[in-house]
C-alpha cells in the first residue's frame, strides 16, 4: 500500500481512539465531581495535566474552572488533542484515504465530525449535563469500530490502523493511571478513605475497568488496580494488551523479510517484554509517575520508528508530527 | 404539488409546451407530484441536501485553503429524455468525438489538414495548448481522448447544439453518479415505472477502458490528482474508490530508467495506466510547466517510452480551444466524409476580418467569449451589459482578436425547478460523458447543471449553479 495511504491510515487510528478516550475521561471525571463531599473543591487540573496540555491551557485560562477545562479539551480547536481537533484531523486523514476506507466508514465518521462541528458552534453547548453529549460521540466511533471489525478487509490498511489504535490506546491507558498521582487527596490521612475509593474508582470506570475489576480482584486496592490497568493480560485496555496487540500488526506488516526485524519491530518488543516480567509493587514503590513518564516516552519512540520504517520512503514526503509530550 | 401557474418562458421548457401542456415523457412525473404535498417535495428536497453533506459529496472553493466545502446544490426535480432524443444525441457525440481523436493524432503526427488549409496553421501552432513535446506522438492503441464531456444546450426550437468540447479532464461525473442514488430513494416507484436507463456501471466502463490501454494482463492503475485542495478532490477519491485502483499524487511516484512507481510501505511498484486528473501541463516539470509542484519529473519521457499510458493523453487542451472549435464540423466532414450529427453554435471568429467586423457592430446581442478561459470567467454577456462593458470589450478584441469569439445568445431551455416559490422555470445545459477505449460508448445519463438565480444562464458551480438527476428513459 502507498506509504502516505499507510501514514494517514495508521493517523486515522489514533486520532479516533484519543477523541474516544478523551470523551470517556471528561465524562468520568464530571461523574466524579458530582459525588465529592460539598464542601470540597473540584479538581480539573489533573484531567488537564494527564493530557500532557497543561502549558497551552496555562496561556489561556488563569483557573482550572469545570466549565474551562471541559471547553478545553473538547472544543478547543488550539488544543491541537481537543476532541473536536482530533475528529477534524481524523476526517482530513480520511479524506485524503477515502477511496481506502469503505463508504460506511467514511460517511459515519464524517457525520461524527458535523455533529461536533454544530455543537461546538452553539452558545449554550454547556447548558445542561454534557454526559448525553460525550456519550454521543462515544457511541459514534464505537460505531465507527464495529464497522470495521465487521467491513473491513484485514490487508495491510487494517493493520497500520489497528497499530495506531493499539498505541494509542496504550498511552491513553498510562495516563489516566497518571491522573491518580496528580488527584491530590486534601490530606495523607484519607488514604484508603471513601474519598480515595472515589478515585480510585472512577480511575476504573474512565476505561470501563470497574465491572471487570471487581470480578477478577474483588476489593479496590491501588497496586490491584495498577496491576489491571497497566500489566493485565486479558484486559483489553491494559497497557500490557496494547502492545501485544500493536506489536502483532506490526508483525503483520513487516511480513517475513527473511526472519530480520526492523527497528520498529525490536522497540516495541522491548517494551512488551519490559511489561511482561514487571512487578507492580516494585513499580510502586519505585514511583508510579516516573514509571509511566517512562513507558509514554518509549511509546512516542516506537511511533518514531513506525514513522522511519514505512511513511518516509521519499525525502519530500511530509510527515505528520502529532506526538503528544 | 400544483404545476397550474408554472409560467413557460421564451425559451424552449423540457416538461411543458409553449401552451402549457405537458410533454408525453413526463406525464407520469406530473402524475406523482400532483400527488405529492409542497411540504413533502420540500422535505425530500431538504433530505436529498442532507444526504449529499453525509457523504461528503462536497468541492472546494478556489484558493481557499481554509477547506471551507460547499455542496453542489442537487434539484429533486428530474431532467428526462426520451429514448429517440437520447439516440440521436448518442450518434452525434460518437462522430464527434471520432472526428476531434483523427484531428489530434494528424496535428501531432502528419498535419494534413492544415496543410490543405482546412483549419488555418497558425490557429493551430501558436496556440499555447498545442504542446510541442507531443509532436509525433503515437499514444497507447492511437487514443488521445479517452473521457470527455460534452456540453450541449438546446435553442428555442428544442434543436440541441454542441457548446463546448471538454477535452482535458471534464469533471462532474461523480455527481451525476451520485445524484442518481440521491434521487432513486426520493423516487423510487417512478424510476422503476418509466424505466430509466442505469449509469451505475459507469466506474467499471471506466476501469476496463483504461485496462485496455496497457497490453499486461492485469495492469497496475492509478487515478492522479493534485490533492486534497482541488475543487474536484471528492471526485478523484470517489471514481478511485468505485474503480478499486490507488489514487495517487505526484509525492507518491517517482520515475527511474523511463518506467513510473508508486512508493508503497513495501518499496516500489510500477504503475502502468493513470488517469490524470491534472492539467496535462503541470503533469511533469521536466517537460513542461517548470514549476509545477504537483507533477511527476521524468513522467512524460517514460510515457513516450511506451511504458505509462495516460488518459487523457497530454496535448489535447488544443482541440477544445473556442476558436477550433469554430472548424469542428468542417473536421467532421473532412476525415469522416459525414455531415455532422449535431451541430455547433454559430460562432464568429474574431481573427477573420468579416466575423470581427459583424462582432463589433453587434456586441449588444452577442456573447463574447475568451477563447481559452473556462468556468464562465472573462466572458460577455452582450444583453445583459452596461454600455461600458461593451466598449470594453470591443477594445480588447481591436487589441487582440485572436483570443476571442463570439456567439448569438443562447437561449438555453429550462426545466421546472423546486424554489421557494414553487416550481418555476430554470436554465439548462447537458453534459454527457463518453469513454472511448476499444470502442466508442456515450454513458446514458448526464449531468445536467441548472442556473439557480432566476433568469441566469451561468451554470457553472462557482457561479451560482446547481445540478439535476438526468433520466435517460429505455422507451
Amino acid at each position: 500500500m502507498l506509504s502516505r495511504v499507510a501514514n494517514s491510515i495508521y493517523w486515522l487510528g489514533r486520532y479516533l481512539e484519543r477523541a474516544e478516550n478523551y470523551a470517556r475521561f471528561i465524562d468520568v471525571n464530571f461523574n466524579l465531581m458530582l459525588d465529592l463531599p460539598p464542601d470540597l473543591k473540584e479538581q480539573w487540573e489533573p484531567l488537564v495535566f494527564a493530557t500532557g496540555d497543561q502549558e497551552l491551557y496555562k496561556s489561556k485560562y488563569d483557573s482550572f474552572e469545570r466549565k474551562d477545562v471541559i471547553y478545553f479539551l473538547t472544543f478547543e480547536s488550539e488544543n491541537p488533542n481537543s476532541i473536536i481537533s482530533s475528529i477534524s484531523s481524523a476526517r482530513e486523514n480520511a479524506r485524503v484515504i477515502r477511496e481506502n476506507l469503505t463508504k460506511e466508514t467514511w460517511e459515519k465518521l464524517n457525520e461524527l465530525y458535523h455533529f461536533i462541528k454544530n455543537r461546538s458552534t452553539k452558545k449554550n453547548w454547556f447548558k445542561d449535563s454534557p454526559h448525553q453529549f460525550f456519550e454521543d460521540i462515544k457511541n459514534q466511533i464505537l460505531l465507527l469500530y464495529g464497522l470495521g471489525e465487521s467491513t473491513v478487509a484485514r490487508t495491510d490498511g487494517w493493520y497500520f490502523r489497528q497499530l495506531g489504535l493499539y498505541l494509542e490506546r496504550a498511552d491513553k491507558t498510562s495516563r489516566i493511571v497518571d491522573v491518580k498521582y496528580h488527584i491530590l487527596l486534601p490530606s495523607p490521612s484519607l488514604v484508603g478513605s471513601p474519598l480515595d475509593f472515589l478515585h480510585w474508582t472512577a480511575l476504573l470506570k474512565s476505561v470501563t475497568a470497574f465491572n471487570t475489576y471487581r470480578r477478577l480482584y474483588g476489593n479496590i486496592e491501588p497496586a490491584k488496580v495498577v496491576s489491571l490497568l497497566l500489566l493485565n493480560k486479558y484486559f483489553p485496555r491494559s497497557v500490557f494488551y496494547c502492545l501485544v496487540e500493536a506489536e502483532n500488526c506490526l508483525n503483520k506488516i513487516s511480513g517475513d523479510s527473511d526472519g530480520k526485524m526492523n527497528s520498529a519491530q525490536r522497540a516495541i518488543g522491548a517494551l512488551r517484554a519490559k511489561l511482561e516480567f514487571d512487578d507492580v509493587n516494585d513499580i510502586i514503590s519505585k514511583g508510579l509517575h516516573e514509571y509511566l513518564d517512562d513507558l509514554q516516552l518509549k511509546i512516542n519512540t516506537i511511533s518514531d520508528c513506525i514513522n522511519d520504517n514505512f511513511f518516509q520512503i521519499k525525502d519530500n514526503f511530509i510527515s505528520q508530527n502529532q506526538m503528544q509530550e | 404539488m400544483n404545476t397550474e401557474n408554472y409560467h413557460v418562458g421564451e425559451n424552449f421548457d423540457e416538461m411543458f409546451t409553449e401552451e402549457g401542456h405537458c410533454r408525453a415523457h413526463y406525464s407520469e412525473f406530473l402524475k406523482q407530484i400532483k400527488k405529492t404535498s409542497p411540504k413533502r417535495m420540500s422535505h425530500l428536497q431538504f433530505s436529498a441536501n442532507k444526504t449529499q453533506i453525509a457523504m461528503g459529496m462536497t468541492f472546494n472553493v478556489y484558493h481557499d485553503n481554509q477547506g471551507t466545502e460547499k455542496i453542489l446544490h442537487l434539484d429533486i426535480v428530474p431532467r428526462i429524455i426520451p429514448h429517440e432524443e437520447w439516440k440521436h444525441l448518442e450518434a452525434g457525440l460518437k462522430q464527434r468525438i471520432q472526428a476531434l481523436n483523427l484531428f489530434l493524432d494528424d496535428i501531432y503526427n502528419d498535419q494534413k489538414i492544415l496543410k490543405d488549409g482546412v483549419v488555418p496553421e497558425d490557429l493551430i501552432l501558436k496556440s499555447k495548448d498545442y504542446l510541442k513535446p507531443c509532436i509525433g506522438l503515437k499514444p497507447p492503441k492511437g487514443i488521445w481522448c479517452h473521457i470527455t464531456g460534452t456540453d450541449l444546450v438546446r435553442d428555442k426550437s428544442g434543436e440541441y447544439y454542441i457548446l463546448e468540447d471538454n477535452l482535458r479532464c471534464p469533471s462532474g461525473v461523480s455527481y451525476m453518479l451520485e445524484s442518481r442514488e440521491i434521487i432513486k430513494r426520493a423516487y423510487p416507484d417512478l424510476i422503476n415505472q418509466l424505466g430509466v436507463m442505469p449509469v451505475s456501471d459507469y466506474p467499471v466502463k471506466l476501469l476496463k477502458m483504461l485496462q485496455f490501454l496497457s497490453d499486461k494482463e492485469n495492469p497496475v492503475i492509478g487515478v492522479l490528482t493534485p490533492g486534497i485542495y482541488n475543487s474536484a478532490y471528492f471526485e478523484h477519491s470517489y471514481l478511485a474508490l468505485q474503480m478499486g485502483v490507488e489514487l495517487v499524487s505526484g509525492v507518491d511516484l517517482i520515475v527511474k530508467d523511463k518506467k513510473v512507481y508508486m512508493q508503497t510501505t513495501k518499496g516500489l511498484e510500477q504503475i502502468d495506466v493513470l488517469y490524470r486528473r491534472i492539467d496535462d501541463t503541470f503533469m511533469d516539470p521536466l517537460a513542461f510547466n517548470p514549476d509545477s509542484l504537483l507533477g511527476v519529473p521524468g513522467l512524460f519521457e517514460a510515457y513516450k517510452a511506451g511504458n505509462i499510458a495516460i488518459a487523457n493523453a497530454p496535448g489535447t487542451g488544443v482541440a477544445d480551444d473556442k476558436a477550433v472549435y469554430a472548424y469542428v464540423p468542417r473536421m467532421i466532414k473532412y476525415y469522416l466524409d459525414q455531415d455532422p450529427i449535431l451541430n455547433n453554435v454559430p460562432t464568429y471568429l474574431c481573427r477573420e476580418e468579416e466575423d470581427r467586423a459583424y462582432v463589433l457592430e453587434n456586441i449588444e446581442q452577442l456573447v463574447v467569449k475568451e477563447t481559452n478561459a473556462a468556468g464562465g470567467y472573462g466572458m460577455l454577456i452582450g444583453p445583459k451589459a452596461t454600455v461600458e462593458d461593451h466598449a470594453k470589450f470591443r477594445n480588447l478584441i481591436k487589441q487582440n482578436p485572436d483570443n476571442y469569439i463570439a456567439q448569438p445568445t443562447l437561449s438555453l431551455s429550462t426545466v421546472p425547478t423546486l424554489t421557494d416559490e414553487g416550481l418555476q422555470g430554470r436554465h439548462v445545459d447537458l453534459r454527457p460523458y463518453i469513454l472511448y477505449g476499444d470502442d466508442i460508448n456515450v454513458i446514458p445519463g448526464a449531468l445536467t447543471r441548472v442556473a439557480l438565480k432566476k433568469g441566469s444562464l451561468v451554470v457553472n458551480s462557482s457561479q451560482g449553479g446547481g445540478s439535476k438527476d438526468t433520466w435517460v428513459l429505455y422507451r
